[in-house]
């Protein structure tokens, strides 16, 4: 624990990549496997199954800090992070918690999950009182989920890569699926060669991802090199027939086999020692429907007939990465592609199905088929060159999103609420509105899109010009608009507006413009109606 | 959005500044639309608009503004509030602890423990008595004389770090680390620049840090009061201007004392390979370290903690207590669950509801 806090520590100090990376190889240099293991697991974003609810740990500390419990609510929203939360709040100690990682986790916090609520408390209480504030900031974030110290999995393998000689390609897919965080599992990762025994059915690839492509379409050279597709806006999946089993896998790395019944019906269809890569949408009548009907199947546990008839899904397949249990990834995508559509042909069930590839002979006329995106319900190409590998995580070059232009307004900043983590104590959240009979509606919220800066020089309006404070939020003099983009959007009842949109974020601040120049809500239903208009046309 | 919000029509109204219910015309100090006013004395407590007579409580740039008739400082401020208000200022001085009789209030100057010559402002008329304690701390600070409780009725209190979570550690504990990190950069020939405030901060830092570990290099604007701070007294480790520096070798290893906001500035590239430090009390957080992006946070503030502001604020046994910047909003409802009458006090003593409240304003 001391080690791993240390860890931690060095991590959390440093932005430059090879300070982290240096730090994470001495460490799983000198670590015992056992720690290794569970180190290996916190840092890679895995979590156990919550030990003790965050709401016990909050009323815990509130009892040690003794401080009213709105006062630990106006510290927490400062802080933006619970575990640290606690961590400042308790009271001072000095002393060193000295429990190894493995036995601190496998002996003392496991067994915890459905203790009884005294034999919690006086664990957590006791623990906390043998510990400095950064132990006490580890020690909480075990307990109440992801560890995420501004590593990210890619610098973890790099660390291990450089430490075993292992390349870093290995280790991501040993990594994939799910493990147990023990020693044998340590020893299995940085092992030389894949040991003996199988490697488990279930383990998925990593996946490849795509850069989106932002410069002159022409400069990708011959189009003859390339393969366009339609890019669908569902969720990325992973399908895996093996040994007579169906994996379905998110690319959060949750399986969601039971989630999709449909497609794991139809891949149970295919040849054992089969994997593919693709897209599930919910889709009817031949094309796909809005993703926030996919939104109703995903968060429900349980799928009743009316759903699975109101919203069915297919997975729209592009790629095959595992064929007759040999991992392809290293054939050219035309290959896998070719691949693809041999199993999909044997595959009589409609719901998997390979896109189809745009068959325009010059980018110019791509680009205006391109114009067909919005109609279509999709965010514009995927581009992939024919002669690439099936590669892991995020590269340039081969693989790129080339996506339509979003849709935007001019709206006006109405609320403010503090961010969380990186964002801590500055107002980030924004609520922003339009014009409906002199009035600001709410129409959309945005976190993301304004540089450091910009969000400082909006921080520092939203504290000088706050009319009113609900609780986190403050509610602001409107004047400042702001260009909102976003990529879709829907009627909703939902929403006081009446529209609900998509993925919106913020372009701009429009300094040459007054409130008074802001859009209205009919601006926007005229969109809706236009782009209604072109669906049903 | 974490919580909903009613949905209400907004108009493009203009914000007014909030005035004190208990801050009646009969009270002795009350808050104008200039700053808080002595009508008694003819005389304004720090003013943010120019004043005939101004009482000024430090030389931080929120608090001692250009323009006004006249100052009344505490003798300690002189040589800083003479570099911050300019040559033409008229400046007056007092000892901390002796009084001053302005149109019958009584007037006087007490520690606040901030920065040097820093002071609390006592004033007195007819049986009522208020304390302005400007920005405080009760950390000991080496560069200033340190902070002293002041009896009165009324006290008005800053909130910079208002929260349970600010806890300052030893100032031993905190330049041991500022010790160990320079000495490792300079170990790996590297140059250590820490961003601190000009005016206070820097110079607690050269009058802490182990002089011993190799040269010290500063900013313009941290020597400018380098000078002022030696002229008053207090002596610093000796320090070389950045700009005189011929050859660029010679910050290899050093240590560079320079204002935040030469941190986003091409001013850094002539030290070569560099580890950067910021110096502030908000460095207690992660996220307001990450915001920062530089490589080490040390928590060092010139502000008092949230154990500090209680401490304080007990031992000032006043009857009603005025809670202004930072986060006085919280501090109040505290204060008034602990069955202390206080209320918020809207000034504009800037920067302190902001992170930045410690970078304070380089442009002297």
């Amino acid at each position: 624990m001391k080690k791993f806090t240390q860890l931690f520590v060095e991590l959390d100090r440093t932005n430059k990549t090879n300070e982290k990376v240096e730090a994470l190889r001495a460490y799983f240099a000198e670590a015992e496997a056992a720690d290794a293991a569970w180190a290996f697991y916190f840092l890679s974003g895995r979590k156990p199954r919550q030990i003790v609810p965050a709401a016990k740990l909050r009323a815990w500390a509130i009892e040690q800090a003794g401080i009213p419990e709105w006062l630990y609510q106006e510290s927490r929203d400062t802080v933006g992070d619970s575990a640290e939360t606690i961590a400042l709040l308790l009271p001072e100690t000095d002393t060193d918690f000295g429990t190894p990682l493995h036995i601190l986790v496998e002996r003392d916090l496991l067994p915890l999950r459905g203790s009884g609520d005294e034999i919690q408390h006086d664990a957590v209480v006791e623990a906390w009182s043998r510990m400095d504030r950064s132990q006490r900031f580890v020690y909480n974030k075990l307990i109440t989920g992801a560890f995420r110290v501004g590593v990210s999995q890619q610098l973890v393998m790099r660390s291990l890569s450089q430490l075993t000689g292992v390349p870093v390609d290995v280790l991501a897919h040993r990594a994939m699926g799910e493990w147990e965080p023990t020693p044998q599992f340590f020893g299995g990762l940085i092992a030389e060669h894949d040991a003996d025994e199988e490697t488990p059915i279930a383990r998925p690839y990593p996946f490849h991802l795509a850069h989106p492509y932002e410069d002159e379409i022409a400069e990708l050279g011959d189009i003859a090199e390339w393969q366009a597709e339609w890019k669908w806006d569902g969720i990325r999946a992973q399908i895996i027939k093996r040994g007579g089993e169906v994996f379905i896998w998110s690319r959060g790395e949750d399986l969601i086999t039971e989630r999709f019944p449909e497609i794991a019906e139809a891949a149970a269809g295919l040849p054992d020692g089969t994997v593919l890569d693709g897209e599930i949408l919910p889709w009817a009548e031949d094309r796909v429907l809005p993703f926030t009907e996919l939104q109703k199947r995903i968060g429900r546990k349980n799928l009743t007939p009316k759903i699975l008839r109101d919203v069915p899904v297919i997975l729209q397949a592009y790629d095959v990465i595992e064929q007759a249990g040999a991992d392809i990834r290293e054939a050219a995508f035309a290959t896998r592609r070719s691949h693809l559509e041999t199993i999909l042909g044997g595959l009589d069930h409609q719901a998997i199905r390979p896109t189809k590839p745009i068959a325009d002979k010059s980018w110019k006329a791509l680009s205006q088929t391109r114009e067909q995106s919005r109609e279509l319900g999709v965010e514009g190409f995927m581009l992939k060159r024919l002669d690439s590998p099936y590669r892991t995580g995020r590269h340039r070059g081969d693989w790129w999103k080339w996506k339509i232009a979003p849709m935007t307004i001019d709206a006006v900043l109405t609320y403010a609420q503090k961010g969380s983590g990186k964002r801590a104590n500055l107002f980030t959240d924004y609520t922003f509105g339009v014009w409906r009979d002199g009035e600001l509606v709410t129409f959309a919220k945005a976190y993301s899109g304004l540089t450091d800066v910009e969000i400082r020089k909006v921080d520092k309006f939203v504290r000088a010009n706050t009319l009113e404070t609900f609780g986190p939020v403050r509610m602001v003099k409107p004047q400042l608009v702001f260009e909102i983009a976003f990529e879709n959007i829907q009627r909703s009842a939902r929403h006081k507006s009446g529209v609900a949109v998509r993925f919106p974020r913020i372009i701009r601040q429009r300094t040459d413009k007054k409130i008074e120049d802001a859009d209205s809500l009919s601006a926007i239903h005229e969109m809706l109606d236009a782009l209604q208009g072109a669906r049903d046309g | 959005m974490k919580t909903a919000v009613s949905q209400k029509s907004l108009s493009a109204g203009e914000w007014p500044l909030r005035y004190n219910e208990n801050m009646d015309r009969k009270s002795l100090v009350k808050l104008t639309s200039k700053g808080l006013y002595c009508a008694q004395g003819g005389f304004y407590i720090d003013p943010w608009k120019p004043v005939t007579r101004a009482v000024v409580t430090h030389a931080h740039a929120d608090h001692a503004y250009r323009g006004n008739g006249s100052y009344l400082v505490a003798k300690k401020s002189e040589h800083l509030c003479r570099v911050r208000l300019g040559d033409e200022a008229k400046i007056e001085t007092v000892p901390y602890g002796k009084t001053l009789t302005i149109d019958g209030v009584k007037v006087s100057m007490h520690p606040a423990g901030h920065v040097l010559g820093s002071a609390q402002v006592r004033v007195e008329y007819k049986g009522e008595s208020w304390c302005v304690s400007g920005d405080y701390k009760l950390t000991p600070d080496p560069t200033c004389t340190p902070f002293e409780p002041v009896k009165a009725q009324n006290f008005i209190t800053e909130a910079t770090f208002g929260l349970p979570i600010y806890k300052w550690r030893s100032m031993d504990a905190v330049f041991g680390e500022v010790n160990d990190w320079w000495r490792q950069n300079r170990e790996r020939g590297k140059a250590s620049v820490i961003f601190a405030y000009s005016l206070g901060k820097s110079q607690r830092i050269l009058k802490s840090i182990d002089p011993s570990i190799g040269p010290i290099f500063t900013h313009g604007a941290v020597e400018r009061l380098n000078e002022a701070f030696r002229a008053s007294g207090v002596e610093l480790p000796a320090t070389t201007y950045v700009g005189s520096v011929e050859d660029k070798k010679l910050f290899t290893g050093s240590l560079i004392v320079a204002p935040p906001s030469a941190q986003a500035s091409t001013w850094l590239r002539r030290f070569g390979p560099q580890s950067t430090a910021f110096a502030s009390g908000w460095m207690t957080v992660r996220g307001a370290r990450r915001q920062r992006a530089v490589d080490r946070g040390f928590v060092l503030s010139d502000h008092a903690d949230w154990p500090e502001l209680m401490t304080a604020i007990n031992s000032a046994n006043a009857e009603r207590v005025y809670v202004t910047h930072g986060f006085s909003d919280e501090v109040t409802r505290y204060l008034n669950e602990q069955g202390i009458a206080a209320e918020k006090l809207t000034t504009k003593f800037v920067g302190d509801d902001a992170p930045e409240a410690d970078d304070g304003n380089i442009a002297i």
